[in-house]
């Protein structure tokens, strides 16, 4: 039977642009170009390679996002994904982790899946709690934050870099697996891969494809509320000098003005 | 008063600093309950009183050392049963997060992940958080069900507050999913004799510009002369010349010290996402237009290979 791996990509505003917020105080998505988030390139990548090695394997790359996600899902299957799955809803503005784990639950679920791969974090909302949400919601085993990974004989095994310690992890398939930006270079897309990327199926799903309330997502469906977001002011000018010879010097005087040495 | 019950992060006992500096925070909000799990659990207890526990419940499995995240959630769980607290506060560790976020999902509330700092509120506590590679701070609330929080490192100063620190049992019931992510093997990382980088009061970077692992001995000596842990960009990490646990920046640890020195950086967003909260920043860099130097208090236009050593030099003359 043929592996069918799930890998959650996200749309997010481009890190390398004036992000902001809303009047909302949800993330502004108009003012600043979107794009797949570069973390989720590796999760991408990761499930290619395991299909790659596996008899008979098929990716389907799913995300949760407004109309423009849809250039994520096409960077996806132009780096070699076979299908993707949109969900698309109005009612999901505003939706937090809560809330985005259980449309991606109840849409891996209806896709049908042995192994689900996410990235480490999304580049804007940076929380890295999403592939365990997923995970406990499907009551399937966690195997994240991998920096090596590899499936054989139904079994996920991997290497997780911890604060203190490396572990190795082994879980059964069907597994959530998460990977980090140490797991391998992500492919570029060739031409061939996206002019075949422009023909492979990209399905739309709104909140009732998935069974799901409005009022479960959303801005209204929030669990939690931003109620004020203020720019980081400036950081005042410094001194800056040109090392003429003394400029170890003149770091340390400026070091022990500041009571550091 | 009511009760918050904080996550202890530990190493056989030995309890982290970020656990300490979430006692502090706790105080604000009420009265601070400890849960410790693993090998190691009750000896945490006395660091914990000193701090401000009021009870520190303990439990030790072979499970938690055996299986990932998820006894450790049952446990987190059952403590909450047992209490009703008013929050839950957890170190933002890449685990604690994972944690605290399954917890939230079970008991139907809300998660605030990486504060920077808590208050009470009127609503109930209120976390300050950085977003957007730190060029935002927002204020955010937990508005359903217990907030459950994570803190980064460094966002309170550890206090003492004696209290009682009463050791209680915790009684424990794995859930199925308990066992199903085997940790098969694990390698403790290797103590360098610094500091921990999230935890230092003083972080000296380097970067591409440091041009060999062989190179980064000029700043790890600038670091031990200042007692500060080490850093590096993705750059030099993806180069080999450091290892990954060592990574500054938005896929490396995040860090939020006194003062951070960096050399051959140049200030790429992704590597500002996880230092530009430093209190007090410092750039060597040979490129007057390093967009690192928009951040900094003072920064030397000059090369790192010069520049470094005779810091390093000047320093250790000064302290005599
Ligand atoms: C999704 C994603 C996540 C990322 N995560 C991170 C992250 O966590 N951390 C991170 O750091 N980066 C991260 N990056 C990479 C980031 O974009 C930059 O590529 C990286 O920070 C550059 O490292 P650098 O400043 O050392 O190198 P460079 O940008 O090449 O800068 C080197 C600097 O050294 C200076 N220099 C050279 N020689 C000398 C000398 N002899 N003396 C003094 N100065 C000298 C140069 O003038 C230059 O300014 C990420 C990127 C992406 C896309
Ligand atoms: N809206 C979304 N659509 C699809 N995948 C998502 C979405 N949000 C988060 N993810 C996945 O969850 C991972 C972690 O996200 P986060 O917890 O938001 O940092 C990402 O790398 C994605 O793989």
């Amino acid at each position: 039977m043929s592996l069918r791996i799930v890998v959650t990509v996200k749309y997010v505003p481009d890190a390398t642009g004036d992000r902001h917020f809303a009047d909302d105080l949800t993330v502004d998505r108009d003012d600043v170009d979107g794009l797949l988030s570069e973390l989720d390139e590796y999760a991408v990548e990761q499930a290619l390679q395991i299909a790659e090695n596996a008899d008979d394997a098929e990716v389907t790359v799913l995300t949760v996002g407004p109309e423009d996600a849809k250039d994520a899902l096409r960077k996806a299957l132009s780096m070699g994904a076979d299908k993707a799955i949109h969900v698309e809803d109005d009612d999901l503005h505003g939706t937090d982790a809560i809330g985005t784990s259980l449309v991606l639950a109840k849409a891996i679920e209806k896709a049908g899946y042995d192994l689900v791969i996410s990235g480490m974090a999304s580049t804007d909302g940076t929380m890295g709690v999403v592939p365990a949400l997923v995970a406990e919601r499907l009551g399937v085993p966690q195997v994240t934050l991998l920096s090596e990974v590899s499936v054989e004989d139904g079994v996920v095994k991997g290497r997780r870099d911890g604060d203190t310690a490396s572990e190795q992890l082994e879980a059964s398939l069907p597994a959530v697996v998460s990977v980090t930006d140490q797991s391998g270079e992500a492919r570029y897309p060739s031409f061939k891969g996206i002019m075949a990327a422009k023909k492979k199926p990209v399905e739309s799903w709104d909140l009732s494809d998935l069974d799901i309330e409005a009022e479960e997502v959303g801005l209204d469906g929030a669990f939690t509320k931003v109620e004020a977001a203020t720019e980081r002011p400036a950081r005042t000018a410094g001194t800056i000098v040109k090392d003429e010879g003394e400029g170890g010097k003149q770091l340390a005087e400026f070091l022990a003005s500041q009571k550091f040495i | 008063m009511a009760e918050v019950l904080v996550y202890v992060d530990h190493v056989d006992g030995a309890v982290r600093k970020p656990t300490l500096e979430l006692l502090t925070l706790a105080r604000r909000i009420g009265e601070p309950v400890a849960v410790a799990l693993g090998n190691g659990a009750a000896d945490t207890a006395a660091t914990l009183a000193e701090h401000g526990a009021v009870k520190v419940l303990t439990h030790d499995a072979s499970e938690y050392a055996e299986y990932l995240v998820v006894p450790k959630v049952d446990a987190l769980q059952a403590a909450y049963e047992a209490v009703s607290p008013a929050a839950v506060l957890v170190p933002s560790s890449a685990e604690g997060k994972e944690i605290a976020a399954r917890l939230a999902l079970r008991i139907g509330s809300g998660i605030i992940t990486d504060a920077v700092d808590l208050e009470a509120g009127d609503e109930g506590p209120v976390a300050t958080q950085s977003v957007f590679a730190a060029s935002f701070t927002t204020k955010s609330r937990v508005i359903k069900g217990t907030p459950v929080i994570t803190v980064k490192p460094n966002s309170a100063a550890v206090e003492a507050a004696p209290a009682a620190g009463a050791v209680e049992a915790l009684s424990v019931t794995f859930s199925a999913q308990a066992t199903g992510t085997k940790i098969t093997g694990r390698t403790p990382r290797e103590s360098t004799g610094r500091p921990e980088l999230t935890e230092a009061a003083i972080v000296v970077s380097g970067g591409r510009g440091v041009n060999g692992a062989e190179n980064f001995a000029i700043i790890e000596a600038l670091a031990d002369q200042l007692g500060a842990a080490v850093g590096a960009s993705r750059a030099a990490v993806d180069a080999g010349w450091y290892p990954h646990t060592n990574q500054v920046g938005q896929t490396g640890k995040s860090v939020s010290p006194q003062l951070y020195i960096a050399n051959g950086i140049s200030g790429a967003i992704q590597h500002r996402a996880g230092m530009q909260t430093s209190k007090t920043i410092v750039a060597v860099n040979k490129d007057a237009e390093a967009p690192i130097f928009e951040l900094v208090d003072f920064g030397v236009v000059g090369d790192l290979f010069d520049v470094v050593p005779q810091l390093t030099e000047e320093i250790k003359t000064r302290k005599g």
